[in-house]
């Protein structure tokens, strides 16, 4: 890894998405004629950008170690299934901490899963996520028969939809893991193994590190963040499906390419995740309050996601 | 070596193929009547069509999952003249798609070039922006109005038979291009120089550089040949369903690619046949049909696909680890990632 550049490109690529954000947020407010600046709209952008940037936290790590994780959004289905289960039938009696406590459990039992086939048995990444996002969600579709399943308790609503001092709490958990990923990524030894077996695993192999360990740690870390994810996502809905926000999937994919996570591993940084994910949030509530449909904001996404990569290409060299 | 794993996963999934074909027909002799295999082989000559296009992608060391957006919008312009004009000929309706699958994969091709970025990257922006602006224009309207002539097509068989209920039935003409499509796709592969190159490449791109190879020539070809091909299937989708709804085939592109590769195309490139192509995709549709005929639950096929899916994929990883060890000795296996 050549660290000395390796550092200084990730501080350009984070002062350009700074000025991408900026630019976009002012475009957006005289578009909207200062109607994103109001607190309604400040505040709809706070209680719906945490979802988005947990799963992408989820994808981080699997992109830095040069996989992928297609199978985030069936875990969190599956989670939120469970726990729904758990406060609606099974448990009823137990309340919220329980439920929730069951479904990241379930999400840690998801990760070894994944761990297993692709730390252990060597699977492709992509493969193997592949498979399992259609196992999991076909085990969500057998539980539900497809049926939505809602009506939670107001503990459990107050995570997606209560506010702390006006701050949305879904806002508050996403600030708090986006903190823990920080440290676990820059100021641990997994998060320096994780890099290093980004960038080059053969090398990282030779000075001594168990590379399985690491990529095993990486899913079970992944489907644990798609677990948080889960609980943020039910308690929004105030539902839980099978097949809630599959769009998110790709989302989360260019949301960590902005961020500036190479696709071929070893780079990124949790900063630039949390710009690319409030760029992707601005454009979204922005064409909302425009009345523009969805979809183009869904191709205007592709755009950018095309442009960063051009751009990178133009600025920063050949990879 | 390459070529014997190659022969060997084939070889094991005739097995499966006809192990579970004989165990379905067990359950429910209905399976193995004629019409109930033409059916199953009409049914789905889109995904076999454009399972071609991805196998071809994939020994290139590339992967496409913007093709179903190619078809959409494809399928979707055609729709759009055709309604409107009425113009009785399918030989012109087919001229629409073909010209525009071509050039949307000529653009995914110079992008995964000019990047150099993973494609599944490029391939996921130029997907949500093909079919973000097609859903923007059309806003989601269903098109079903189409010439006789195009509806005609759809019922046009290569021989009819009649099944004892007096229903007639034989291979359909979308069975037949899917067959002639998997012959060229065969050929190309095998017998032309341009199909020697996708290999190399796949194998190693550096290596086929320093050769002197034209890689932006090649990575040009495939993605303009699973773009031509996701064209073809727009046509052929539309006729089967006999209307064109713009989120149909959007969402089908890891079936596609999980056909591809249980088929034992490698998503490392370089590896990868027509042949076994086609017998994953069978595979996948024989699970599908026996599960329909054993009147299991759909909620249940998601759980069978995603478990065979992994089960194969475990396999041929175990199998290139065993490879590994055998060639090079244990240290190298730990290298694997």
């Amino acid at each position: 890894m050549r660290k000395s550049s390796f550092f200084k490109i990730g501080d350009i690529q984070i002062v350009v998405l700074l000025f991408l954000l900026v630019g976009l947020f002012l475009l957006m407010s005289f578009l909207t004629r200062g109607k994103l600046l109001e607190f309604q709209s400040l505040q709809a952008v706070a209680f719906q950008l945490p979802l988005l940037g947990l799963l992408t936290l989820a994808q981080m790590g699997p992109m830095v170690s040069g996989g992928i994780d297609l199978s985030i959004i069936a875990t969190a289905n599956l989670v939120s299934i469970i726990m729904a289960l758990s406060m609606t039938r099974f448990f009823p009696s137990l309340h919220a901490p329980f439920a929730i406590l069951l479904g990241l459990l379930l999400a840690l039992l998801l990760g070894v899963v994944k761990g297993f086939f692709v730390a252990l048995v060597s699977v492709p990444a992509i493969i193997a996520t592949l498979g399992l996002m259609i196992f999991i969600r076909g085990v969500s579709l057998v539980i539900t028969r497809g049926y939505v399943i809602a009506g939670f308790p107001v503990d459990f609503l107050f995570i997606g939809n209560g506010t702390v001092l006006g701050i949305p709490t879904s806002f508050l958990v996403f600030a708090a893991f986006t903190i823990f990923m920080y440290i676990l990524f820059s100021r641990t030894r997994f998060g320096l193994e994780l890099y290093l077996f980004g960038s080059n695993p053969v090398a990282t192999l030779f000075s001594g590190v168990d590379n399985r360990k690491v990529v095993f740690r990486t899913y079970l870390l992944s489907s644990f963040l798609a677990g948080v994810a889960s609980c943020v996502m039910a308690s929004r809905f105030n539902a839980a499906q099978a097949d809630y926000g599959e769009s998110y999937l790709l989302l989360t994919v260019l949301a960590c390419v902005l961020g500036g996570v190479s696709p071929s591993g070893g780079s990124g940084r949790v900063m630039g995740i949390v710009i690319s994910v409030a760029i992707l949030q601005v454009v979204a509530t922005g064409f909302n309050l425009l009345g523009f449909s969805s979809h183009l904001a869904s191709a205007l996404w592709g755009t950018i996601l095309l442009g960063v990569v051009l751009l990178n290409r133009l600025f920063l060299g050949k990879n | 070596m390459k070529f014997q794993i190659r022969r060997q996963t084939e070889l094991y999934l005739l097995a499966i193929v006809v192990a579970l074909s004989m165990f379905l027909t067990a359950m429910n002799p209905k399976f193995l009547t004629l019409e109930n295999l033409f059916d199953l082989l009409r049914n789905n000559s889109f995904l076999g069509i454009v399972t071609l296009g991805e196998l071809v992608v994939l020994i290139s060391g590339g992967i496409d999952v913007s093709f179903t957006a190619t078809a959409t919008v494809a399928q979707y312009v055609m729709g759009v003249l055709i309604s409107r004009t009425m113009v009785n000929s399918v030989l012109l309706a087919f001229l629409i798609p073909v010209p525009i699958g071509l050039a949307l994969g000529a653009i995914n091709g110079c992008l995964v070039y000019y990047t150099r970025v993973n494609p599944v990257i490029i391939t996921i922006s130029t997907l949500n922006f093909y079919y973000g602006v097609l859903m923007f224009v059309s806003k989601g309207t269903w098109i079903y109005k189409f010439p006789p002539a195009f509806r005609e097509f759809a019922k046009l068989k290569l021989f009819t038979l009649m099944s004892s209920k007096g229903i007639p039935f034989g291979i359909s003409i979308f069975t037949l291009s899917w067959v002639i499509l998997g012959i060229i796709t065969f050929f190309l592969l095998k017998y032309l120089p341009i199909g020697r190159k996708i290999y190399a490449v796949g194998g190693n791109l550096e290596a086929a550089r320093r050769a002197g190879f034209n890689i932006f020539r090649i990575q040009l070809f495939v993605y303009c040949y699973i773009g031509l091909l996701a064209g073809v299937g727009g046509f052929v989708h539309a006729e089967l369903n006999q209307m064109i709804q713009p989120n149909a085939i959007v969402g089908m592109e890891l079936d596609v690619i999980a056909a591809a590769i249980l088929g034992g195309a490698s998503v490392f490139g370089g590896v990868g046949t027509v042949w076994g192509t086609f017998l994953g995709v069978l595979l996948i549709a024989i699970i599908k049909n026996g599960l329909i005929l054993m009147k299991a639950s759909a909620y249940w096929h998601e759980v069978i696909m995603g478990s065979i899916i992994v089960l194969a994929a475990s396999i041929s990883a175990y199998q290139r680890k065993l490879q590994i060890r055998k060639e090079k000795g244990r240290f190298a296996e730990e290298q694997l990632f």
